[in-house]
């Protein structure tokens, strides 16, 4: 069961109701958050985007624009491909980025070399990143984060 | 709420006819079927004494397949933890009285499966789900990259020397455990793991996504399993020793590895002290532990979260194989989901293991004298966790 098959694309979002704003904005080259208005709820910016607030529902909540700036929380280096579509794309870093408004996303970091040798030589917990956007098709770009 | 501790016991416990890296290929429902039909003749029961089917998923087609109508159906599927969760759930069951004789079942051709094209792949409910939109066109696909990301993050909090060290102290440990049990994979040359692994092997195993070596991920094997759990009185007049179910607890507190609430605690932090007083137990009473080994990390982090040690302390409790044959401290002395058997989902081997150890039916690996147990599952995207406290008379 050796047989070549060519090689996939990455797998691409299909956006729903609550993110096509989102999305669209990420192909615009901007990245939006939701957060929540409601005087008594502390949760301020959340990811990933829903209408109503995962900490009060309330649906008084609004998208606002980030900085794109943010800090590295955790990262693991991939040399095995999880999927066709990294196949020639190995290592690569998944990531999670703690942005400037106040949450969590889960994204790429990418433009960092990475040293066979010692995978994790130049990557540090905490790092500033920065965002950039990676076009996918024709409607949508991941946003992924660069160090800063 | 009532206390139902030793309302119900677990009274036959097996594997499928074969499990590891079958050479002829072997569907789920046969898997699952061959376990149950073991498990029963384990416990001296017929197909028609069984009432209750628990499984992850699809239930009704299992039933259908064995030939069983149920009067009570749980399909429960948070992850590989599920099959722990279950063994609470037929207590609750039991003890209310919708039925009196429950099947817990789990198969599946995982490692098949990934020679023939099908299964696995995208996780998280197609592109349009969260996972979809959010995660996956990341590359967040699979428990080892999830995982990875969390134990990085340990290694920043509490050292990355100090979470290696007793990563490899674990990875070493089960290894030596799973020697001992002639059913686990490591027997098979095909397992990639030497069968007296040392530390130089951990440290210069391949890496699956850093910080995991190959020897820090658990197998997917082909394999089923089942345990059959009765009522006190049917459990008595059976020729094996009861599995009193004394505990249970269970929860989740998230369900993409990104959501998770800290990357480094586990919601064991409330299903163990749930289920440890439910029980009427302390964490010093137990004779063995057996703990879902998904990773090495996954077994650090369950440790700290069910308080046997504080956080960040894990690589202080488990130094110089304390967890291995003759340590003080005896873990997954089947050889884990490391290097026993794992087909995609693992708990419920941590409880064919406990009935087995409980019941002194271990040979090389038994641990003296075990009266007293538990399990613990962890499913999901380190989402999900179950214990379930157990002993024998």
């Amino acid at each position: 069961m050796t047989q070549q098959r060519p090689p996939a694309a990455k797998p691409a979002p299909i956006p729903n109701q609550e993110t096509q704003f989102y999305w669209d904005k990420c192909n615009e080259g901007e990245l939006w958050v939701r957060k929540c208005n409601e005087p008594d709820c502390d949760l301020g910016a959340y990811f990933y985007p829903r209408d109503f607030c995962p900490e009060c529902l309330s649906r008084n909540t609004e998208w606002i624009k980030c900085s794109g700036k943010g800090t590295l929380h955790t990262f693991g280096v991939v040399v095995r491909p999880p999927h066709r579509g990294w196949v020639d794309d190995v290592p690569f870093v998944v990531a999670m980025v703690d942005l400037e408004e106040g949450c969590r996303m889960p994204t790429n970091l990418v433009q960092v070399e990475i040293d066979p040798a010692d995978l994790s030589k130049n990557i540090k917990i905490g790092m500033p990143v920065e965002v950039v956007f990676e076009q996918r098709t024709e409607t949508i770009s991941v946003p992924v984060f660069k160090p800063a | 709420m009532a206390n139902i501790s030793r309302a119900a016991a677990i009274v036959g416990a097996a594997e499928s006819d074969e499990l590891g890296y079958l050479e002829n290929r072997k569907s789920d429902l046969q898997l699952l079927v061959e376990a149950a039909s073991n498990a029963l003749d384990d416990a001296g029961l017929k197909k028609s004494d069984v009432d209750a089917i628990f499984s992850s998923g699809n239930t009704m087609g299992f039933a259908e397949h064995m030939g069983i109508i149920p009067r009570f159906t749980d399909g429960t599927s948070v992850g590989g933890s599920s099959f722990v969760i279950h063994a609470g759930h037929a207590l609750a069951a039991i003890a209310a009285g919708y039925c009196e004789t429950a099947l817990v079942v789990h198969g599946s051709a995982g490692h098949s499966r990934r020679f023939f094209g099908g299964g696995g792949g995208i996780e998280g409910g197609g592109p349009a789900s969260p996972g979809g939109q959010f995660e996956t066109p990341y590359g967040y696909i699979g428990a080892p990259i999830n995982y990875s990301m969390a134990c990085a993050r340990y290694m920043h909090e509490f050292g990355e020397d100090r979470a290696r060290e007793a990563m490899s102290e674990i990875a070493v440990s089960t290894r030596k455990w799973a020697a001992l049990n002639p059913k686990a994979l490591i027997h098979d040359p095909a397992a990639e793991i030497p069968l007296t692994m040392s530390f130089d092997d951990y440290h210069n195993s391949r890496w699956i996504s850093w910080p995991f070596h190959l020897l820090d991920c658990c197998l997917v094997t082909d394999a089923g399993g089942a345990y059959v759990i009765t009522t006190p009185e049917r459990a008595r007049d059976l020729p094996k020793p009861p599995v009193w179910i004394l505990g249970a607890g269970e929860g989740h507190d998230h369900g993409m590895i990104s959501q998770m609430p800290s990357l480094t605690s586990l919601i064991a932090r409330e299903t163990g002290p749930r289920a440890f007083e439910m029980a009427g137990v302390t964490h010093d009473d137990f004779d063995l532990a057996l703990i879902y080994d998904s990773f090495t990390y996954t077994v650090l982090l369950t440790l700290e979260s069910l308080g046997f040690c504080a956080r960040g302390e894990a690589a202080d409790f488990v130094r110089g194989q304390r967890t291995a044959p003759g340590g003080d401290f005896p873990l997954n002395t089947a050889g884990g989901g490391l290097s026993y058997t794992h087909p995609g989902a693992y708990g419920i081997f941590l409880v064919i293991e406990a009935v087995r150890q409980l019941r002194g039916e271990c040979g090389a690996r038994q641990v003296p004298d075990a009266k007293l147990t538990f399990c613990h599952g962890t499913g999901g995207s380190l989402s999900s966790g179950g214990t379930a406290v157990l002993a024998v008379d």
